[in-house]
């Protein structure tokens, strides 16, 4: 199993109790909260812990992008990459991913790959998302028209990659006379482009057509196996075997040397990420149009409770890995062989999470948990899957 | 509640849903983002003087979803077509909202089969610094009770939201009236330049307290529609024909006789 350090470098000095009565961390959560002092040091304590992943034997780090947020600082993630670009000497740089339907000029997106591929020497991972709904609310751009625009989108940057320049694009929602993107990519076609979804059926029967690398977004590890399932049948739909290099696993895991130490040290944390960081209206989040009636309704139904979740439940559910190195091991094991991924997707600093605890868990998870995964690859259940 | 037909029809490939009733002028109804919903109380109130005719739009409740639906703008000549394929002429055209907008659109491009226009707490244009809630941030409770100026009056309707055969349409709605209006937020950034061209007498109802679109719209259209006047209703906020639908039907039967008999 790779193991990558993923960070949303959230804004952890946020008042949480003001994005309590705030309702949510997003949009309309005051930019006045930010003071500048604190936020300039963050990105460089969080730059300093990716740099210190790659040290530390991590196979890669990934950047994201949310707009308008506490959740995240990464409005602009290429401005991170490029700082990262020559400073990570050894791990795979990821931006998992832009959001190129929020672009009215997505060829920037392959112009700035371009550039991060060819930097860091062909180690990039070129993530392509449509941003969470509250994305569409932040920067005006109609969510009924999101899919249309991601798929447009994503033609035209393959193509600017793949064919040689000058050729013209003529779409519905972008026309260019002129593409010819210089640098191209430095990998041959292009850099592997992953792709990022909360568990979208459509999405994950594109992804795995394409044979696109699936990461499936913070979810309990039942419904992973399910998701990741389901992009197996579709692979065998397309006439092919996927393999576990193509899924990946975006979680949480905390190690102390406890499991009841791990369980104290990291709920505050944790509790604030998904309770305060992560929190927003039903209307926030699935504006209209952004998915189909169907799923509309199916995640409403989801959200009824709304209720606050616990350390507890997310550890119960599978969402997180929290507790002792042994504990630790064992999960993500389990977790491996039940849904057959090969990456794990690991936020090492999670909402509030301060530096030092940030550090110690990196290095526990560097030297408990790395070295035994590195040859590891999922057990019993793809086989299983493709009788 | 009247007598009234419910059917659908086939303009130029896409099946809509239309409603019927009623004898006299034709007075077409462009509905709201909420959709057409059924035979309301003040269509059979109009119907009684009236051909009433109401479409359903393409995109919303039982009609088609054409691939060719993107902007009002597309609405605006849909309905062109429509007019030109019922033959409706001399036709009073009332638009609600998000209807309103299509019927100032449709206007400036053509007005020859139109005796008059009338605006309802349109959209389609922007007037600064006016305060406006943002509907696609509410709940769908909160959106219902958004649009009266007496919130009380909006519990019967709320009560109604919680029928889950409603819920498809309701969604569908939503769908395409932020595919039409999220971004410009409810208007066109053209549509102010070329108001002059309409050339019917318009009149343009709001409410008092109207939060969607307050009455400043009322007055921003009044300046830029030549042969227009506007009526503000007390005590009413974003559905006049609803909240005080006395009041509205007969100002709004004011204005096609005065104008009749003038004529």
């Amino acid at each position: 199993m790779k193991i990558f350090n993923f960070h949303l470098m959230p804004y952890r000095h946020a008042d949480l109790d003001a994005i309590e009565r705030n309702g949510s961390a997003w949009v309309t959560y005051s930019n006045r909260d930010y003071d500048p002092e604190k936020g300039a040091g963050l990105y460089h304590e969080y730059l300093d812990q990716m740099e210190f992943a790659d040290r530390l034997g991590f196979d890669g780090v990934c950047l994201n992008e949310h707009h308008q947020t506490a959740y995240g600082m990464m409005p602009i993630p290429g401005v991170l990459a490029g700082a990262l670009a020559r400073s990570v000497k050894r791990a795979k740089l990821a931006i998992l991913g832009r959001a190129i339907p929020l672009l009215n000029n997505p060829l920037m997106v392959a112009e700035e790959y371009a550039m991060l591929d060819n930097l860091t020497r062909g180690r990039f991972i070129a993530g392509l998302v449509r941003g969470i709904g509250a994305e569409y609310h932040a920067m005006g751009i109609n969510p009924a028209q999101s899919q249309e625009r991601f798929a447009e989108a994503h033609e035209m940057i393959v193509r600017a990659w793949t064919v040689p320049g000058p050729f013209q694009y003529v779409g519905k929602h972008y026309h260019f006379n002129y593409v010819n993107t210089w640098p191209r990519p430095y990998q041959t076609p292009h850099p592997p482009i992953w792709i990022p979804s909360q568990g979208s059926g459509s999405t994950i029967r594109w992804a795995a057509q394409m044979r696109y690398t699936y990461c499936q977004t913070l979810s309990p590890i039942a419904l992973v196996a399910r998701f990741f399932q389901m992009y197996r049948d579709e692979a065998e739909k397309s006439g092919y075997q996927a393999t576990p290099d193509q899924l990946a696993w975006s979680n949480t895991i905390y190690v102390a040397e406890t499991d009841q130490k791990a369980m104290r040290e990291a709920r505050p944390h944790l509790e604030a990420l998904v309770n305060r960081f992560l929190k927003m209206p039903t209307e926030m989040l699935l504006p209209p149009g952004y998915s189909n009636i169907d799923s509309i309704k199916r995640i409403r139904a989801a959200k009824v409770t709304g209720k606050p979740q616990t350390i507890e439940e997310l550890v119960k559910s599978g969402v997180v890995i929290v507790g002792s190195p042994n504990t630790v091991r064992e999960k993500l094991a389990e977790y491996q062989d039940l849904a057959g991924f090969n990456t794990s997707l690991t936020k090492t600093q999670f909402g509030t999470l301060p530096d030092d605890m940030t550090r110690a868990n990196m290095v526990a998870i560097a030297e408990e948990i790395l070295p035994h995964f590195r040859n590891r690859l999922p057990q019993g259940k793809q086989q299983a899957a493709a009788e | 509640m009247g007598d009234h037909t419910t059917s659908k029809i086939a303009v130029r490939g896409c099946n809509i849903g239309l409603m019927r009733g009623g004898t006299g002028r034709p007075l077409l109804i462009l509905h709201g983002g909420g959709g057409a919903g059924g035979w309301m109380p003040y269509m059979a109130d109009l119907a009684a003087r009236h051909e009433v005719i109401v479409p359903e739009h393409p995109g919303y409740g039982a009609s088609d979803t054409p691939d060719w639906l993107d902007t009002v703008a597309d609405l605006a000549s849909f309905y062109l077509d429509f007019l030109n394929q019922l033959d409706l002429t001399d036709v009073d055209l009332v638009g609600f909202s998000i209807g309103g907008w299509i019927a100032a659109e449709l206007a400036v491009r053509n007005t020859h089969r139109l005796a008059s226009l009338t605006l309802v707490a349109a959209a389609g244009i922007h007037v600064p610094d006016v305060e406006q809630v943002d509907t696609f941030l509410l709940t769908d409770e909160q959106l219902v009770r958004a649009m009266f100026h007496d919130e009380g009056r909006a519990d019967a309707i709320v009560e109604r939201l919680k029928d889950p055969e409603l819920e498809d349409i309701g969604l569908k709605n939503r769908t395409t009236t932020a595919k039409l209006a999220w971004q410009p937020r409810g208007y066109d950034p053209h549509l102010h330049k070329w108001l002059h061209r309409i050339d019917v007498p318009t009149l343009l109802i709001w409410g008092e307290s109207d939060r969607v679109f307050p009455k400043d719209y009322a007055f921003a259209y009044q300046r830029l529609i030549p042969r227009s006047r506007a009526v503000i209703i007390p005590d009413c906020g974003h559905v006049p024909h609803v909240e005080q639908r006395q009041t509205f039907v007969a100002t709004l039967e004011g204005f096609l006789e005065g104008m009749r008999v003038a004529a």
